[in-house]
């Protein structure tokens, strides 16, 4: 393992949670803003230290202490069991494997960062930062370390060949581990905490409630190729063991999967609306970048235009079908772009991917295994966990909070406070 | 409703469970995997129409 190689890696990592921070925010309303960068940094600190106090013990590491069982004729390692409290793992470089299981650590820690601040987009402008604090301490301790020990720590779905005699499930750069578990996290905040006051007319029609800064969500983005690069490479040297020749086919495959996501959108807002539209083009970049999570060092750069390009229109296509066919107010599109961009991007390692040996049918058989568990177990999990949640602390702000704004509601003062952006919300009446 | 759907998307991943663990022939897993995606999706719909119609009777 190239230590080095990883570590920088993994330093990267937090430009991808400032990105998409940037994201968010500017993609909400302007009244709700500082709300929307206070929550991303609780989201970010209490998934933290929930994940090291707990979830780490949980997510376990390949080689480490596990809880298991034999059913079927097959072992099945459905949980990590190491010490809690990170005790077990020491940081004073005195073995390898203690080494190894720091940087796994250390990878994890950002990465369930991540994946605890992509629902944030879903529930913007009317989601509770009591409720942001629970539902990111419930994915940091719960449902990120099950799937990260499944795929990651040498659970079930890593051991697919010793046990069923297919090709293991992989996700190279966390495209299900942290993507579609963030995402469908979203799609379950989105249905608890309802659409936005305003959102949909009487007969049904949505109304559009434009991002309030859209040069941030661009540059976001830039933010964001930078932290998904350094992901994809460290997920890929410390679990699949890529060397440096490929963490620099990972460096190409994201600039290219996220060029072709956001021109996929580009050119079909332009022949959809005459003009780009530049929150689905960054939309289109994002789906791209976490599409090619899963395949990053195991495909041909051509290959990686191809999944962008998929990516970026399934994204652009189907945030319309969720605002006007399902009714889900996701205003960052975080359900189209983290999980089904991300399923699409485990389905394309199956078909594309460049594996040194198994079958290439074997191979899409252990992806699809992978994405029914993120279905029909992870999503279930998530959404009661959070409807439970919801019980304890109501997560949709009530009707005084949406007038004023969250910023207002929660925190007491706009984020921009010398403009006055909304002037009937404060004048006394 | 709700909780009927989320047993039907936990129904669809048992029957991929048992499509591993039953059967070896590749195109026979496939086919069982497939028929488990169905009833995944099944639940999905159901799951997404339940909060659908809460939605337009909230509004």
């Amino acid at each position: 393992m190239n230590v080095e190689l990883s570590l920088f890696s993994i330093l990267l990592v937090p430009f991808a949670a400032a990105g998409l921070a940037l994201i968010h925010q500017g993609l909400g309303r302007s009244r709700s803003a500082a709300h929307a960068m206070l929550a991303t940094l609780c989201a970010l600190a209490v998934s933290a230290i929930v994940f090291v106090l707990f979830g780490s013990a949980w997510a376990g590491s390949i080689g480490a202490a596990t809880h298991s069982f034999t059913a079927g004729g097959a072992h099945w390692d459905w949980l990590g069991a190491a010490a809690f409290f990170t005790r077990g793992i020491s940081f004073d470089g005195a073995d390898a494997a203690g080494l190894s299981r720091s940087l796994v650590l250390c990878l994890e820690l950002f990465a369930v960062g991540l994946a605890a601040i992509i629902p944030l987009s879903a529930g913007a402008d009317r989601w509770r930062l009591r409720p942001i604090c629970l539902s990111s301490a419930l994915l940091g301790a719960v449902t990120f370390p099950i799937f990260a020990h499944w795929v990651w720590g040498g659970g079930w779905l890593a051991q697919l060949a010793a046990n069923f005699g297919i090709p293991s499930f992989t996700d190279a750069g966390g495209a299900g581990v942290v993507q579609v578990v963030g995402g469908l996290t979203a799609l379950s905040v989105a249905w608890i905490a309802g659409p936005r006051r305003g959102k949909y007319s009487d007969d049904g029609m949505p109304a559009a409630i434009p991002g309030h800064n859209i040069v941030q969500v661009l540059f976001g983005c830039i933010l964001a190729l930078v932290g998904w690069t350094g992901l994809d490479a460290a997920a890929s040297v410390l679990f699949y063991g890529a060397g440096p020749q490929q963490v620099v086919g990972v460096a190409i495959n994201a600039m290219l999967t996220a060029s072709a996501g956001c021109l996929a959108a580009v050119a079909i807002t332009r022949s959809r609306y005459r003009k780009p539209d530049a929150s689905l083009s960054a939309n289109g970049w994002i789906a791209g970048l976490v599409a090619g999570s899963a395949s990053c060092a195991m495909i041909s750069p051509v290959v990686a235009i191809l999944i962008g390009l998929v990516a970026g229109g399934l994204a652009t296509t189907t945030i319309e079908v969720f605002e006007l066919r399902l009714r889900v107010d996701d205003p960052g599109g975080a359900v189209s772009v983290h999980a089904l961009a991300g399923i699409w991007g485990l389905i394309a390692l199956g078909l594309f991917g460049h594996f040194p040996q198994g079958t290439r049918g074997g191979h899409l058989l252990a992806q699809l295994v992978g994405i029914s568990a993120l279905l029909g177990f992870m999503l279930p999990l998530i959404h009661a966990g959070n409807l439970l949640l919801n019980r304890f602390s109501t997560y949709r702000v009530d009707d005084d909070g949406h007038r004023q704004g969250m910023d207002v509601r929660e925190l007491g003062a706009g984020a921009y406070p010398e403009f006055v952006i909304h002037a009937d919300e404060f004048v006394p009446r | 409703m709700k909780l009927f759907a989320c047993l039907l998307l936990l129904s669809g991943f048992f029957i991929v469970l048992a499509a591993l663990v039953l059967l070896s022939p590749l195109q026979e897993r496939f086919a069982f995997v497939a028929a488990g995606f169905g009833v995944e999706i099944l639940g999905l719909v159901l799951l997404t129409q339940s909060y659908k119609s809460m939605t337009e009777e909230q509004r």
